[in-house]
């Protein structure tokens, strides 16, 4: 089983959201991630979606996917040749902590302390999905109020360019 | 022109060389109605009973004539009506146009009086669906949906209509009919697979609805003819080859020949064309095939691997890909391995005669008899839809309409009168049996009112034969639910709605009959009791190959 990523340009249309997450459902895929954001063009959103499965049944969600009317461009996102990202915010209590040691962590990941308030310290971090687990597992001594992260998203490096037809 | 939006759905209709349309009338589509009735010397509408059988009725037409099917209802639950019927058509890529009305675009999202929202309820059974919020977009919507319903694989497409929209006014500008996009795009290595079928010693072709769909029965024959292949279909490509045409090797899978289902599995290519690899057939995925190279053929790109793994793949319209593949096919005889399936041709299953009683295989087969080549073929779904599609001599593709996707009892009225509607001087003869009947019988009026002569041939039971066939065999004869005890009098029945029926329990009441109801004028339904115990043979069981054939 293996995690994979892939990314649709589609029409920015309502609605197209829940035909993607239908489908999944309806073929029994696994979404472990989505993000659904507009991009540099306004007519077409940009989905992605991380997954977990082996080759075939991955294939089998692009090419469903890809019937999709909506669906102008479909393609997998290779870790290799690309950036994957995720944001992480996480809210811990800095009341009888080492406060210090806990910003220093925070420094150590490029993460930030975006705001402290009333004893406690959010920090924010974008970056991979593993490296965010990895901040997690780092600050793990302390106590934890709350933690919320985005599903991954994703762009090839170098000059790639998408024709939409 | 400035005209309203039920007048400019009309219009695009009419663009699209629609003449006939079935549906229901109801209050969130008064307005559609009111523009029907302005045109209705254009168009002709159809009110059916329920919904369902309208969507049905607009399948039928749509598979008897190969154009796009409309069936029009109100919202609430008149759209949801539609909903057995357009995964029916989904399921057997059935090009349809669904019109749904809905509450004005102010009362959607109040749980307005029936409002429903179907364009979720539908999403995983159209190839695509719209909500119409502005007058203005209408036209190119409705265009778009008969667009997008024909082209590549066909399938179902729901068009939601608020009623404010049916009733603003805008410009109309015609437009000719929508261009179904060429389908001529291929991809795979056509060579390739030329010389793997020209290397071939035991070549099988396994065939499917999208050969139907295509209309490639020359380019099968071509190809089956010059290089010695033998052929079997599924369900959904009954008629597609004659019947006793050289090489077809009849219906295979579950209940298929033996001979058939033995040749897939001894095969050592087989060419799977416009087809699904269904769990009908690829019984059992695993061993399915198992000696032969897998190519497979198709049109959606999301079936090729989906079932079952191919070796090799061509995506592309069936009827295209065969043309392009025949190119390089060598002429060849397969002696031995013709000789071989004539040996197993031996051990095929054959239905026992009777003087007295009446039997499934001689009720379908006089019945065919007398109503002849050219008439059209429906069924439900049970026992009788397999006797159907094993006994009759099938030799038109767009003759046989049955639900095989989906399996939808209660299909055959409805999708009957449609094609009926569609070819009023063609006998259409309905399969059906008492379980699927009594879902759908109420159509009968629809029949009455429009004289349509559809002609009925219950094959009654008393059970529901297919359910209780597996609780015979797999169930250790516990029939839960599936002996009903109903004493329904059809006779009475069909004659109350203004029809006429016949009783029969010999073979010669049931050729009399058939004989009077073929003169008919208006719709016929002749009950042929038969006995409960008769079964569809030869069965391979679920999971199962060729050697866990069941005959009797």
């Amino acid at each position: 089983m293996k995690k994979q990523c892939m990314v649709l340009l589609v029409e920015n249309n309502a609605g197209v959201l829940a035909r993607v997450s239908s489908l999944f459902m309806q073929r029994g895929f696994n979404i472990d991630s989505l993000t659904v954001s507009s991009t540099e063009n306004p007519r077409i959103s940009r989905i992605t979606i991380m997954t977990t499965g082996d080759q075939k049944n991955f294939s089998q969600i692009m090419k469903q996917t890809a019937k999709l009317v909506e669906t102008k461009m479909i393609f997998s996102v290779e870790p290799t040749f690309s950036i994957i990202q995720e944001l992480l915010l996480v809210k811990v209590s800095t009341q009888n902590a080492d406060t210090d040691k806990l910003i220093e962590i925070i420094k150590k990941f490029g993460a930030s302390a975006v705001d402290i308030t009333s004893g406690c310290l959010i920090a924010e971090l974008a970056a991979s999905s593993q490296i965010i687990d990895d901040f997690l597992d780092a600050i793990s001594e302390f106590k934890m109020i709350e933690m919320c992260r985005s599903g991954a998203i994703a762009m090839e490096r170098g000059d790639v360019t998408y024709d939409l037809n | 022109m400035i005209l309203n939006g039920s007048e400019i759905l009309v219009n695009v209709l009419l663009e699209q060389g629609v003449d006939t349309v079935f549906g229901y009338p109801g209050g969130a589509v008064l307005n559609i109605y009111d523009a029907l009735y302005k045109y209705s010397d254009k168009i002709h509408h159809t009110m059916t009973a329920h919904e369902q059988g309208a969507a049905h009725a607009a399948d039928g037409y749509a598979r008897s004539t190969g154009k796009t099917g409309v069936v029009i209802a109100t919202s609430g639950p008149g759209a949801t009506n539609l909903v057995t019927g357009i995964a029916t058509a989904y399921m057997d890529s059935v090009p349809l146009v669904a019109i749904t009305g809905n509450v004005s675009t102010p009362l959607i999202g109040c749980d307005s009086f029936q409002e429903v929202y179907i364009a979720g309820i539908t999403m995983p059974i159209t190839k695509h669906n719209f909500v119409v919020r502005k007058v203005e977009d209408l036209a190119d919507t409705v265009r778009e949906a008969f667009r997008i319903a024909a082209s590549g694989r066909p399938g179902p497409v729901l068009i939601d209509i608020p009623k404010d929209v049916t009733a603003n006014k805008t410009t109309y500008v015609p437009m000719p009919a929508v261009e179904i996009p060429a389908k001529d795009k291929i991809v795979g290595d056509i060579e390739e697979i030329a010389d793997l079928i020209n290397r071939s010693e035991r070549p099988f072709i396994y065939f499917g609805g999208g050969v139907r769909i295509s209309e490639a029965s020359d380019e099968l024959r071509a190809l089956i003819n010059t290089a010695d292949i033998p052929a079997a279909y599924t369900l959904m490509a009954a008629g597609v080859l004659g019947y006793g045409e050289k090489n077809n090797l009849g219906l295979m899978g579950m209940h298929g020949c033996y001979s058939a289902n033995c040749a897939a599995n001894r095969a050592d290519v087989m060419i799977a064309i416009g087809t699904r690899f269904s769990d009908r057939v690829a019984l059992n995925t695993e061993k399915f095939g198992h000696n032969a190279k897998i190519v497979h053929i198709d049109i959606d790109p999301g079936e090729i691997g989906k079932n079952v793994t191919a070796d090799y793949s061509i995506v592309g319209d069936v009827k295209r890909v065969l043309t392009e593949l025949m190119k390089h096919i060598k002429p060849a005889k397969h002696d031995a391995w013709s000789a071989q399936i004539s040996e197993w041709k031996k051990d095929d299953y054959v239905p026992t005669d009777s003087d007295t009683e009446l039997k499934p295989h001689y009720v379908i087969g006089k019945a065919c008899e007398i109503a002849g080549e050219d008439a059209i073929y429906v069924t439900d779904v049970g026992q009788h839809q397999m006797w159907a599609a094993q006994f009759i001599h099938h030799v038109h593709p767009k003759n046989f309409l049955t639900s095989g996707g989906l399996g939808t009892m209660g299909y055959g009225y409805g999708a009957a009168l449609g094609a009926q509607t569609a070819h009023p001087d063609k006998p259409v003869i309905h399969f059906t049996s008492d379980g699927s009947f009594h879902m759908n019988m109420n159509e009968v009026c629809t029949a009455v009112s429009y004289k349509l002569p559809v002609i009925t041939v219950i094959l009654n039971n008393a059970v529901l034969g297919m359910v209780r066939q597996w609780q015979g065999v797999f169930y250790g004869r516990r029939f839960a639910s599936s002996e009903p005890e109903r004493v329904t009098d059809y006779v009475k029945v069909v004659e109350g709605f203004g029809g006429k029926g016949f009783h029969c329990e010999t073979p010669a009441e049931f050729e009399a009959a058939m004989r009077e109801a073929v003169k008919s004028c208006g719709p016929v339904w002749i009950e042929c009791v038969i006995d409960r115990e008769e079964k569809v043979l030869p069965m391979i069981p679920a999971g199962g190959t060729v050697h866990d054939t069941i005959f009797k």
